[in-house]
């Protein structure tokens, strides 16, 4: 009797692992660093430039872009107070990151511990539960969100609550049908053989495995969300000024589309890229996160 | 096939009653409708009058369950802004919807399959990356800001495209394409997965054991197995549609039932309100229904 | 130019993995002639499938490259034909059918149009197809064919979705036939017919058959000649008879001799005591009766097999004995206390002594948790067995007593074969320090070889450590070697129960006998006889 074949050599750390395999897509690797741009944005920008982003200068109103005569600050031009676009693009992405953000983790939250207890408890419970999601998705959003915001008013908070009940149906439905199939596999049977209570199946076992969908699915709606987010703040019901997001600067800019159409273009630029790098960074999360997907990724890697 | 009918007109009933809770209540919470009737010095006696008129005089779950009975015989009650029932106010807008909402749906759904599907064919090569690219980017575009850019290039800009109204077939093409651009982006992504795992399943290698030429391949075999997975996407998309494109409607001023809810909630026409909301989620019910009945006629293992 | 009809020169084919270039093919020939069955035996990973991949053009270039060789058919290369002139050649000249004919068959059409298709792509009218279809479907033995033709694959049997695959590939009388591993997932009995009618058609139509195959049962009962794949090479070739009885590479020999069913019997002793007694136990799935009135007692540290085919009811009695399903009546008593009536705490306690091994490792172990965390789970759960800080040294010992490695335990699932998988999942097991182990199939996804190894090591914890054993299997061999006694299965009922020796030289009951002549014997003139036998029976 001979052995089994030789085991495959002992892997590289998880984090060398991910680096190589995001060295291996441009597209995620380029989107990775812009996101990290538009983070640090958002955490430092409101410190660094707000002085300059709420500093009206009459003399600079509707200045064009790429007219670098009243400083570098200008270079993406300048809104009707003549306030420079770019300082308010980046102070701006505070707002709109922590709206999304905020929101997203909530609904994920919720949503998710919703579709475990749906997917593990008896059926009145499930059904019950599956209804309510049924409410919410057969309820046109946006107008969830105008009534909501008009009887509690336009403020971060309330945004972020009517935005992530919005969308608890999405990781509740995802949570649910996946509790469901990885149930009936073998090695949550062998868990129950051992004896293991049903807290410890669905934390230990099934919630790792939901994961890396889960987290696909969170980096794709944080693309949603901010969408989302920026309709309602262009409707007027959404941020208030002074306070900004980008969304709200377009909507600001477009008065004067004719006249000065940078207004409006440099936010929308903005949230085109962000998302366009959030829905890049989703596709590779599906590849990286399957164990049966990542040869792809690695094999790239390894030639390159 | 009936009693499946049954059941789910059964779970919609009661999500329909669920819908118009939160709407009624959620609505009347918004604030007491005479003061926005009449004329602030209107003295109280007028007021009264006017409540009792309208029965806001009596308790809300009164008030409630008298809407109720009154919806059980599609009275939506009397717009309280243009002084006709609710429901003439709703059909006509709806209709509008229901028109741009087919026309820009059947256009997405043709081209995605046909572009999603070549992708599909040659994972990797030049077509793939362009398609790829173009649909994430579509996918990740704000229509509204698109929708402004759209004005300013084709209307403004070139001066081809009336920029609202819907008397000629000029009217229809910058609202269709700015509607077309997200759900395109998101449906060709589906298509070209789904599309992937089919062509590398078992069927397909028989077929090509067979001798059947690459073409057969792709849209007899590959593609009615492929379309499962995409008709939910096709059927989520088109319940968006219906459910208002608010923002697109309200750029283009295009009367659909997106923008009449909007105004309806801003002037507290609540009657508009529920009535729109009625309607519409009458319709996605149905829509969903036709939905589940092609997928049984797509794939011969459903049997309701 | 050749007169053979089809003849592999040196073909070598690799992919590109991530693990870097696998030479999955290597410097491989062989031929067939017309009316000849020679089959390509080989373990997972031997190439044996990616040589008729590259006949058929279903090789996806890349990743797979052919690197060199030839693969001539009538008198032409085929590498190096367009690929219209090959679609050409598949399905008229050369057909193939696959393992897994549910998947293989498309689900979305009906039978009869996937059949007609064969047809209609090479020419042939709609309606001469049609009718065409009707007598194919006839010649295989599908019962009320007209009606069989508009029926969805889904609504078939696994043997039945099988004699569908051969009708379609045969539907333009190819002069070559390849079948992938064709009776893999059927049953004994079915496999047994399947091959036969494989065998018929090949006597009326005078086609080449080549047969990929990991079983010795299936060379010896069709094959005249055989080539043995390892490793992308090929080792051994030559007429079956004398491959199997002079085999001259050590691979042929150690694949021969790790065929199951050749061993000593076990001879139970009567001094045992039963230590689970399972009466009467009857279980309903909705208006199906999957279990009925099953008894058996189980003796201390002996093993009892369960045999029979699926649907059986096997399965489902080992998900009810470790109470994943309730049965609907019955007891099954550990210990004088009844396992399906015992209160949840009482069972908690008792799961310690009854643990389960199941048919693929690969499922069973949760891919994202280390050796090291599926093996001390048992231990979160039940925290009186062992202190944590014992805890490392014991995963080390359960490994080494699985024969494996105790720098082994960081690493993960995936990282190791299938073989060293299933003896992970039983060190699992052995953690809890049971003293019953259910093994659901535990060794049929394995190879033949691992499927040993495998086996051996559970003998020998059942000696060493007294622990008992269902060991639940529908191939009859495997049991042979390692149970003391058998009981039979058919339709949720026993049909036979005795001591291995008893089931096996003296069965008394048919369908045991139907089911031990179904079996294929790797010995080729062994085989023969069976096959005789088994056609009198049929004939009987």
């Amino acid at each position: 009797m001979t052995h089994d074949p030789d085991i495959i050599p002992a892997e590289p750390g998880t984090l060398t692992r991910f680096r190589r395999m995001l060295m291996a897509d441009k597209f995620a690797l380029a989107a990775v660093i812009f996101l990290t741009i538009v983070v640090l944005m958002a955490i430092l920008g409101p410190m660094l430039l707000d002085a300059s982003a709420q500093r009206q200068n009459l003399r600079g109103r509707n200045a064009p872009p790429f007219d670098l005569d009243q400083g570098w600050l200008m270079i993406l031009g300048a809104d009707a107070l003549g306030r420079p676009l770019l300082s308010r693009i980046v102070v701006a992405a505070q707002n709109t990151i922590m709206v999304a953000a905020g929101a997203v983790v909530f609904s994920a939250l919720t949503g998710t511990l919703l579709g475990l207890l749906a997917g593990y408890s008896g059926p009145r419970t499930s059904q019950v539960i599956l209804r309510m999601a049924d409410v919410i998705m057969s309820f046109p959003s946006l107008l969830l969100a105008v009534i909501v915001l008009y009887v509690l008013g336009p403020s971060v908070v309330n945004l972020i609550i009517v935005l992530a009940i919005t969308r608890i149906p999405v990781y509740l439905r995802t949570t649910r049908a996946e509790v469901l199939e990885i149930r009936e596999r073998m090695f949550v049977q062998a868990a129950q053989v051992m004896g293991a209570s049903r807290w410890r199946i669905a934390m230990r076992h099934i919630l790792p495995v939901v994961f890396p969908t889960l987290m696909t699915i969170a980096t794709l709606d944080f693309a949603f969300v901010m969408l989302a987010e920026s309709a309602l703040s262009f409707l007027g019901i959404g941020i208030q000024p002074p306070d900004i997001t980008w969304g709200l600067m377009i909507s600001q800019g477009r008065q004067y589309l004719t006249t000065a159409w940078w207004l409006s273009f440099w936010p929308g630029l903005a949230i085109i890229l962000t998302t366009l790098s959030l829905n890049l960074l989703s596709n590779w999360l599906r590849i990286a996160l399957d164990p049966t997907q990542r040869w792809r990724l690695e094999m790239k890697g390894r030639r390159s | 096939m009936s009693s499946f009918i049954r059941k789910r007109a059964f779970a919609s009933l009661i999500s329909l009653i669920g819908l118009v809770v939160i709407v009624f209540f959620l609505s009347r919470l918004t604030g007491d409708p005479t003061d926005l009737f009449l004329p602030i010095e209107a003295p109280e006696e007028m007021r009264q009058q006017f409540r009792e008129l309208n029965g806001l005089n009596d308790p809300l779950l009164v008030q409630f369950w008298n809407y109720l009975g009154d919806i059980v015989r599609l009275d939506f009650g009397v717009s309280l802004r243009r002084a006709q029932p609710a429901i003439d106010v709703v059909l006509p807008a709806f209709l509008w919807t229901l028109q741009l909402a087919a026309i820009t749906m059947a256009l997405v759904t043709g081209a995605a399959i046909v572009v999603g599907s070549l992708a599909a064919f040659r994972v990797g090569g030049i077509f793939d990356r362009i398609a790829s690219l173009t649909s994430l980017i579509g996918a990740s575009a704000p229509d509204f800001w698109v929708a402004i850019v759209a004005i300013v290039v084709f209307a403004v800009g070139l001066g081809w495209l009336p920029t609202s109204g819907t008397g000629t077939v000029w009217h229809w093409i910058l609202p269709v394409g700015v509607l077309f651009i997200r759900p395109f982006g998101l449906i060709v992504q589906v298509v070209r997965g789904s599309m992937i795992s089919a062509l590398s399943s078992g069927y397909v290698k028989t077929a090509r054991a067979k001798g059947v030429k690459s073409r057969a391949i792709i849209f007899v075999h590959a593609l009615r197995n492929a379309m499962l997975p995409v008709i939910t996407v096709i059927g989520d998309q088109a319940a968006a549609l219906l459910n208002g494109a608010v923002i697109v409607e309200t750029i283009f001023g295009f009367p659909g039932v997106g923008k009449l809810m909007i105004d309806s909630v801003l002037q507290r026409d609540f009657n508009v309100v529920l009535a729109t909301i009625m309607i519409t989620a009458l319709a996605i019910f149905i829509m969903n229904l036709l939905i589940d009945l092609t997928y049984a006629l797509l794939d011969p293992r459903i049997r309701y | 130019m050749t007169d053979h009809l089809l003849e592999i020169r040196n073909l070598s084919v690799e992919f590109h993995t991530a693990a870097g270039t696998v030479h999955a093919v290597r410097d491989v020939s062989f031929h067939l002639d017309r009316g000849e069955t020679l089959a390509i035996l080989g373990e997972s990973g031997s190439g044996k499938s990616v040589s008729a991949s590259a006949i058929m053009n279903l090789i996806d270039m890349p990743p797979g490259r052919i690197t060199s060789g030839q693969v001539l058919f009538g008198g032409r290369d085929l590498l190096h034909l367009s690929d219209e002139a090959r679609r050409d050649i598949n399905g008229s000249q050369i057909a193939m059918i696959f393992q897994d004919p549910l998947s293989h068959l498309n689900p979305v059409y009906d039978v009869g149009w996937q059949i007609a298709e064969t047809m209609i792509v090479h020419g042939t009218p709609r309606a001469k197809a049609n009718s065409e279809a009707l007598r194919l479907v006839t010649r295989v033995g599908i019962p009320n064919p007209e009606g069989a033709l508009r029926k969805y694959p889904h609504e078939f049997s696994g043997g039945q979705r099988q004699r569908l695959m051969i009708a379609m590939a045969l539907a333009m009388k190819p002069d070559l036939l390849i079948a992938d591993e064709p009776t893999t997932a059927l049953d004994v009995t079915v496999q047994a017919e399947v091959l036969s009618l494989l065998h018929e058609l090949q006597q009326e139509t005078g086609m080449g058959v080549l047969i990929i195959t990991h079983d010795l049962g299936v060379v010896a009962e069709i094959a005249d000649r055989v080539v043995v794949m390892n490793a992308g090479e090929i080792v051994e070739a030559g007429i079956t008879r004398e491959v199997y009885h002079n085999a001259t590479h050590p691979y042929t020999r150690k694949l021969i001799g790790a065929a199951p069913g050749k061993g000593r019997m076990h001879q139970p002793g009567a001094e045992a005591e039963p230590v689970l007694q399972v009466r009467d136990v009857v279980k309903d799935y909705a208006g199906f009766r999957a279990l009925d009135g099953v008894s058996f007692d189980l003796m201390a540290g002996q093993t009892l097999a369960v045999v029979g085919e699926s649907g059986s009811g096997k399965s489902t009695l080992a998900r009810i004995l470790l109470r994943l399903d309730e049965a609907n009546s019955g007891t099954a008593l550990w210990k004088g206390r009844d396992l399906f009536t015992m209160p949840p705490s009482e069972l908690f306690k008792i799961r310690r002594d009854l643990q389960m091994v199941f048919q693929d490792p690969t499922q069973s172990l949760n891919p994202r948790m280390s050796v090291y965390q599926l093996i001390s789970e048992a231990w979160a759960i039940h925290p009186d067995i062992l202190p944590r800080a014992q805890w490392k040294a014991r995963v080390a010992q359960l490994l080494q007593q699985v024969g494996l490695r105790p720098d082994m335990a960081n690493r993960y699932p995936h990282q190791f074969s299938g073989g060293q998988r299933q003896r992970i999942a039983i060190a699992r097991a052995l953690a809890l320090e049971p003293k019953l182990i259910v093994c659901d199939e535990a060794v049929s996804a394995l190879d033949v070889s691992v499927q040993a190894q495998v086996i051996a090591l559970l003998d020998d914890l059942r000696k060493t450590m007294g622990i008992a054993f269902i060991f639940i299997a529908h191939d009859l061999p495997v049991v042979r070697d390692f149970a003391d006694h058998v009981m039979v299965m058919q339709k949720g009922r026993v049909v036979e129960l005795g001591t291995v020796q008893q089931v096996f030289d003296a069965p008394q009951q048919p369908y045991t006998q139907a089911l031990l002549a179904a079996g294929l014997d790797p010995d080729p003139d062994v085989q023969t006889q069976r096959r005789e036998a088994r056609l009198a029976l049929a004939g009987a």
